[in-house]
């Protein structure tokens, strides 16, 4: 299909900006652009088919099941859109004064005071933009804490060798160097090798529970008290809370500060680009490090975006929050864990899971004996699901896996889709054995079967520029 | 899968090969397998030095970024710029295609032969 540019004819347009209804003001000379930008001319209609045309060739939680591990691929209630929606939220300036944002303001409060809860943290800032941003200003504030006490001898943060990538990624984008410690084979926090990288010179660790694999590490009390007793400090990585919320508090494991993705966990459609958002939260003794909510320049606070951040993915949270209340929220994350077990046993017998005991909320095949036998990799898996209209689970990850596909369901998914999709990876195993080639060639409905990632990857376009 | 007898190998997937106290260093075939097409490569510059067990640099594939971990103690005398803009040289041919030398090398680790480093990879 045609980009949208290049359906472009010159003077065609439509009137969707309502008539300006203040003085204009001209831009001072210096910041005014030389050339005229070259946005596209539409009419509505085109616009219209447009969008709707990319709507068909795309695949969301709204089309069919998605259970792309990791990434918590639920569905987001229509309440919390239309709340989002309202034009008091949508409509108000952050400058507008107290008057005038109040409801705002209380927005922001209650959703700290409902997220401190379910996490057990004293403080929360929404101003992060999104997951990384997050844990980018968590691990500030353990620089922040050590820096206020003198402490500048601690100069390393440890992380598990199956974290997410934007773990270490974190720590080096705060100046600390990271220290990779190996997983016991379960994928669980190896006690011993994080003995051994313990010290003076721990700054602290940075762990996501349950883990990359889907399982909850025992361990999880001794891991804080050994990194408290070196004067380290704890941070969780709220990646996987969807799992253990309103269940099992990150501050009762011993966690001192967390992110949480509000667009994912929270219910914002995501996975297309953002804006998500993201809840920082700490324990009480690190409140005076958090970045202030709503002004710039505050001297001595810690600032990472404008104002408070992106204010409207709160709102859907607050609004989920306030849908599934008290009992909801733990039987969402208990959900979440019981459709991953079920979806896991329905599968195995065909392709296994890499570890066979109880998951939490998503669980990850290992192929790797079956592609032996097959030549039938975790992709072909992976493209050949396509056809049966399911987003493919997310592939080679972790890393400690070979051949891994790993599986999120979600709690919004019924028995009965859960049902469908063990049959059908139940019908793919048996095909792999048949006819590999098939799907080796898979997907063989969709309109991109398969994109050169690696053209994609070394020759990137990232720019339409005018033929 | 290619394991040539006159390489020597580390646990991280190194090749290494000695010319004239120079170490010659690369990753094994089963390393580009496992990496799948490989699409950047970060080197690090002439006059560097390395430290054995230590990462000099990482390669980026479709599927993941790893660390390149340098086998010797030194100080990088050449890299192989080719890499810069052909990464694919690394699945085309592992050995053919080393990506820095070391001199003034100091310490070593414990390298495998050919047949250990084979043992460790299927086993």
């Amino acid at each position: 299909m045609k980009l949208i540019f290049e359906k472009s004819v010159p003077g065609r347009h439509c009137d969707l900006l309502p008539k300006c209804d203040v003085d204009p003001v001209e831009l001072p000379e210096g910041f005014r652009r030389e050339t005229v930008p070259a946005l596209p001319e539409l009419s509505e209609v085109d616009l219209a088919r447009h969008y709707t045309e990319l709507n068909h060739r795309v695949h969301g939680v709204n089309c069919g099941f998605y259970p792309l591990g990791s990434c918590t691929m639920k569905y987001n209630p229509r309440i919390d859109e239309d709340m989002a929606a309202l034009p008091g939220f949508t409509g108000v300036h952050p400058l507008a004064g107290e008057k005038h944002t109040a409801g705002c303001r209380e927005v922001l409060d209650t959703a700290a005071k409902y997220l401190c809860e379910i996490t057990g943290m004293e403080g929360m800032t929404f101003q992060p933009a999104a997951g990384a941003h997050g844990e980018f200003t968590g691990v500030l504030l353990i620089k922040q804490y050590h820096a206020s006490r003198g402490d500048t001898k601690r100069r390393k943060i440890i992380v598990p060798d199956s974290a997410h990538g934007t773990n270490p990624a974190t720590a080096a984008m705060c100046g600390y160097e990271v220290v990779n410690i190996p997983s016991a084979p379960d994928g669980c926090v190896d006690l011993e090798a994080l003995k051994a990288v313990l010290g003076e010179d721990t700054a602290g660790l940075m762990l996501t529970n349950p883990n990359t694999v889907g399982l909850f590490d025992e361990n999880i009390l001794e891991i804080t008290r050994l990194v408290h007793e070196a004067g380290g400090l704890c941070y969780y990585d709220g990646a996987n809370l969807n799992a253990v919320m309103g269940v099992v508090r990150p501050g009762d494991m011993g966690f001192d500060c967390i992110h949480m993705n509000l667009h994912k966990t929270f219910a914002t459609p995501h996975g297309g680009g953002g804006p998500g958002a993201c809840a920082v939260g700490c324990k009480a003794f690190l409140k005076e490090f958090l970045p202030h909510s709503a002004l710039m320049d505050e001297p001595g606070h810690l600032q990472v975006r404008a104002f408070a951040g992106n204010f409207l993915v709160v709102v859907r949270a607050l609004t989920y929050l306030l849908t599934l209340g008290r009992e909801g929220i733990p039987e969402a994350a208990k959900n979440a864990v019981l459709n991953a077990n079920y979806l896991m046993r329905r599968i195995q017998g065909s392709f296994e899971p890499a570890f066979d005991r109880i998951c939490m909320h998503e669980f990850v095949l290992d192929l790797s004996e079956y592609k032996k036998e097959t030549g039938v990799s975790a992709l072909n898996v992976a493209k050949s699901l396509i056809d049966y209209g399911m987003h493919p689970p997310t592939m080679y990850f972790p890393m400690i896996v070979h051949e891994a596909l790993m599986l999120e369901p979600t709690e919004t998914e019924s028995k009965e889709t859960l049902d469908w999709a063990a049959e059908i990876f139940r019908e793919l195993y048996e095909l792999g054995k048949k006819d590999p080639d098939f799907m080796h060639n898979a997907p063989h409905q969709a309109q991109i079967a398969r994109p050169d990632e690696v053209r994609a990857a070394r020759q990137p376009v990232l720019r339409w520029q005018k033929g | 899968m290619n394991y040539p007898v006159e390489l020597q190998y580390s646990r991280d997937h190194e090749w290494l090969r000695m010319e004239d106290g120079i170490a010659v260093i690369g990753i094994s075939d089963f390393a580009q397998s496992e990496l799948g097409d490989v699409v950047f490569v970060n080197l690090p510059e002439v006059g560097d030095d390395t430290t054995a067990g230590e990462p000099f640099g990482d390669v980026e594939s479709v599927k993941a970024v790893s660390d390149l971990v340098c086998p010797v103690t030194g100080t990088v005398c050449e890299i192989n710029e080719e890499l810069l803009d052909a990464p694919e040289k690394l699945n085309e041919d592992p050995y053919g295609t080393w990506i820095i030398k070391v001199e003034n090398v100091t310490d070593t680790e414990d390298l495998l032969t050919a047949e250990q480093y084979e043992a460790e990879c299927t086993h």
